[in-house]
C-alpha cells in the first residue's frame, strides 16, 4: 500500500481532478449492450436513430462502467481506495453516441475521517463527463473510502 | 388491463438470477474496473474484501440484464391505445453495495414498480419509478437502488 500517489490527505476540498478522455466506439457499445442491456437503441444504428436518443447510444450502465475505467486510470489505481459503499446519484443527462469522445472531471466536495477507524477517511466526489461539444452527458455523486498515509503504511 | 396492471405497480417481481463466474468477474473488471480485488485472486485475498469479488458496476449491470429478460412480452397489452413502450432512463439514486459478491456467487434480482407520472417536458411519455434489489444465495441483500425509466403511454 505504501508509495501510492493518492491517500486521504491528498484530496483537497474543492480540488478538480482531470479524468482524461475516452473515445466511444460502436463496437464496444454493441458488445456491452449484447450482454447487459439488449435494447434496440443500444444494438443497432438505425433503431438508435429512430429512438428518442437519436443514434446508436451506449447503455447508461456502460457509461457508468466507462466512467469507472476513466476514474481508475486517472487516479484510483494509484490511490489507497478501499472501495465505496454505494453511489448517491447518477444522472444520464444526454445520450452517449457511437463516435463521441468523452472527457471528465472529478471534484472533491468534502472529506472527513472515520470516527471508529482514524486511519480511514471518507471523500465525497462529484464526477462529470462531457462530450466533444462540451455538453454534460453524465453526472455522479458518491463517497469513497481512502486510507490515510499512516493507514497505508501500517 | 390498465397501465398500472401492465407495469405491475406495487408488485415485487423476481427477475431471475445471474451467477458471477471468476472468469467473467475478471473479464468485466479488466475492461472497466481493474482494481486488484476484481482482477487477481491473490491480491483479492490480501485485500480488505478478502477474496475475488465482482465490480459493483458488474453487479448493477446484471440487474439490467435480468430486468430486460423479465419485461412483459410484446402483445400482452390489451388496454386502449397503443402498447406502452419503454424508453431510456434519466438515472438512479441511492445505490448501495451492501455486501461483496464473491466469485461463484449467484444473485437473484427483483424490481418493484412504485408509480408513474406524466412528463411535462415530453408529451406522451411518463416516468416510471422502480426499486431494484439483488440477493445472494444466503438471502442477504447485496445491492439496491432507486431508478426510473421513460414509458411511452397514453
Amino acid at each position: 500500500m505504501t508509495g501510492k500517489r493518492w491517500a486521504y490527505e491528498d484530496f483537497e476540498e474543492g480540488a478538480s481532478l482531470d479524468l482524461g478522455s475516452k473515445r466511444v466506439s460502436a463496437e464496444e457499445i454493441v458488445e456491452f449492450a449484447s450482454e447487459f442491456d439488449f435494447q434496440p437503441m443500444h444494438l443497432d444504428e438505425e433503431a438508435g436513430r429512430n429512438s428518442i436518443l437519436g443514434g446508436l447510444s451506449a447503455s447508461g450502465w456502460h457509461t457508468c462502467a466507462m466512467f469507472m475505467r476513466m476514474l481508475c486510470d486517472a487516479f484510483l489505481l494509484e490511490s489507497t481506495c478501499q472501495g465505496a459503499p454505494g453511489v448517491d446519484q447518477v444522472k444520464w443527462a444526454r445520450p452517449v453516441l457511437a463516435g463521441d469522445t468523452l472527457t471528465g472531471r472529478c471534484t472533491v466536495l468534502g472529506k472527513r475521517l472515520s470516527r471508529s477507524r482514524p486511519q480511514l477517511g471518507f471523500v465525497s466526489l462529484r464526477a462529470e463527463l462531457f462530450n466533444q461539444r462540451g455538453e454534460r452527458v453524465f453526472e455522479l455523486e458518491n463517497t469513497a473510502m481512502f486510507l490515510t498515509r499512516a493507514g497505508a503504511g501500517a | 388491463m390498465t397501465l398500472d396492471d401492465y407495469l405491475q405497480i406495487g408488485v415485487t417481481v423476481t427477475l431471475g438470477s445471474h451467477t458471477f463466474d471468476p472468469e467473467a468477474i475478471k473479464a468485466f473488471a479488466r475492461k472497466y474496473d481493474p482494481q486488484p480485488f476484481h482482477v487477481d485472486e491473490e491480491a483479492a485475498r490480501n485485500s480488505v474484501l478478502g477474496g475475488l469479488c465482482a465490480s459493483g458496476w458488474h453487479t448493477a449491470s446484471a440487474w439490467m440484464k435480468c430486468n430486460l429478460s423479465a419485461r412483459a412480452p410484446e402483445g400482452r397489452w390489451d388496454g386502449p391505445g397503443a402498447e406502452p413502450q419503454f424508453g431510456p432512463s434519466p438515472g438512479f439514486r441511492n445505490l448501495k453495495w451492501l455486501k461483496p459478491v464473491y466469485a461463484g456467487e449467484t444473485v437473484t434480482y427483483t424490481r418493484t414498480a412504485l408509480g408513474h407520472r406524466p412528463l411535462a417536458s415530453r408529451p406522451g411519455w411518463r416516468l416510471l419509478t422502480l426499486k431494484a434489489e439483488g440477493f445472494d444465495s444466503t438471502g442477504d441483500k447485496v445491492i439496491e437502488f432507486d431508478c426510473a425509466v421513460l414509458v411511452k403511454a397514453q
